[in-house]
């Protein structure tokens, strides 16, 4: 079984690294977004630090939409995904395996690349490691949330809108957590309790989405 | 896996619709071992229906399908661990070589091989020197073969469901994928499978779907 995972995670990077101009593309909306503001603010040092880990926050969210379409849909239509339904590996692992590949190309890249944009907000260097870890904490989750709304729309016409209708909703206590934790850390209280709650959130939708995903893709696959 | 241990499949009063249509109802049918089931009927009267269902991909309006005496919806992983199921989409990637989609689709049905065995298999199905070439740049045909290559790795699962096997192949290629499925049967495994070709493996059971 652990072969399998291994198989599946290798073969979504390779098919990642083959089509990068997808991950590119994920990266610089997210670039671009957040470069936004800076420019339409202007040059105000105290609002754009109040602002920044609210504005990267959204953006990763944004971001990280931006790619869940992708998660299941080249595999819906050629076939792979009745393989991996009729495969010896329970599905839920399965699926485990896709979102964490997915989170490694679409959302550990914008983690990484946090630090340097929140320079842009003139940031304190000393709050960019709650910054990003909360990120760190926090994409995943939006991932596998993600994950459930991807299954569930697979197929559909107009799938796309309807995807960001059914999983934004989902994704905003992640996000009042996440942006709450460097906003706690700027004001002297510590990040701590938020980080610890983004850290319970990722045990908890790892334990469970894909699992809920792995349901949700039976039923699109009928 | 031994040859007289191999299970029945077994298909109870199956009816399908799909949306306001009824496909087929009624359905029975018992498979054993070392048996052949061929399905026809012209284009839409649920062949793929059918197989999608013994497979558990789909669930059907009424009935169920047993492998062993045991309903294969309640089974799941125990049941797809013994089936190759080769559909109407060829589960072949473009950005992937044919080595790599022979792997990948191997470790998927949890069949374990040795890399040389996938060159070998490759080469079974007439692609010899195309192993590491990306799939984008072969013809449907040669896509389809990848797909089928399959079959020359799964010899110890005892049940094999096929979806037009033969569509889209060049005849040498029809008759290396017969040879697959003959010495599959002599081993005493069953296949299921759909076409509109006359083959000349013995059919031991028939299917003729109607339009309604």
């Amino acid at each position: 079984m652990l072969a399998a995972l291994r198989c599946v995670i290798h073969r979504d990077l390779l098919l990642a690294a083959r089509r990068s101009s997808d991950v590119m593309t994920v990266l610089l909306f997210f670039v671009i977004v957040v470069s936004l503001f800076p420019l339409g603010i202007g040059p105000d040092p105290a609002l754009l630090r109040t602002i920044a880990p609210g504005v990267i926050w959204v953006a990763a969210l944004l971001a990280s939409m931006l790619a869940l379409q992708r998660m299941f849909a080249s595999d819906h239509s050629d076939g792979t995904l009745e393989q991996m339904l009729l495969g010896a590996t329970p599905l839920g692992m399965t699926v485990a395996a896709k979102v964490f590949a997915h989170w490694l190309v679409s959302g550990l890249p914008l983690v990484l690349i946090s630090p340097v944009l929140a320079l842009q907000f003139d940031f304190p260097q000393e709050l960019l490691g709650v910054l990003t870890l909360s990120l760190a904490l926090g994409t995943p989750v939006l991932s596998l949330i993600g994950a459930i709304g991807a299954a569930l729309t697979l197929g559909l016409r107009g799938g796309g809108a309807l995807l960001s209708l059914l999983v934004l909703p989902l994704y905003v206590p992640v996000l009042i957590i996440g942006a709450g934790s460097a906003e706690a850390a700027a004001a002297g209280i510590g990040g701590q309790p938020q980080l610890l709650l983004l850290g319970a959130l990722l045990v908890f939708a790892g334990a469970f989405a894909p699992w809920a995903a792995a349901v949700a893709l039976r039923i699109s696959a009928e | 896996m031994e040859k007289t241990g191999i299970p029945s499949l077994e298909a109870i009063d199956l009816h399908c619709a799909r949306g306001e249509r009824s496909l087929f109802s009624a359905l029975n049918f018992t498979l054993r071992g070392g048996e052949l089931l061929r399905i026809g009927g012209p284009n839409g009267s649920g062949k793929t229906s059918l197989l999608r269902i013994a497979c558990a991909l789909l669930e059907p309006t009424r009935g169920e399908v047993r492998w062993a005496g045991e309903n294969i919806r309640r089974l799941q992983e125990e049941f797809w661990r013994q089936i190759v199921y080769i559909g109407h989409a060829s589960a072949i990637k473009d950005d992937l070589t044919s080595a790599e989609n022979l792997r990948v689709a191997c470790t998927l049905a949890g069949i374990r091989v040795q890399p040389a065995r996938i060159g070998e298999a490759l080469r079974e199905l007439g692609l010899g020197g195309c192993e590491n070439l990306p799939t984008r740049v072969l013809s449907q045909g040669q896509r389809r073969r990848v797909a089928l290559a399959r079959l020359a790795l799964s010899e110890a699962m005892p049940l094999w469901i096929l979806d037009e096997p033969f569509a889209a192949l060049d005849a040498a290629a029809v008759e290396r994928v017969q040879n697959l499925i003959a010495e599959q049967l002599a081993r005493g495994a069953a296949v299921v499978l759909t076409t509109h070709l006359e083959t000349r493996i013995a059919t031991t059971l028939r299917i003729d779907l109607g339009g309604g």
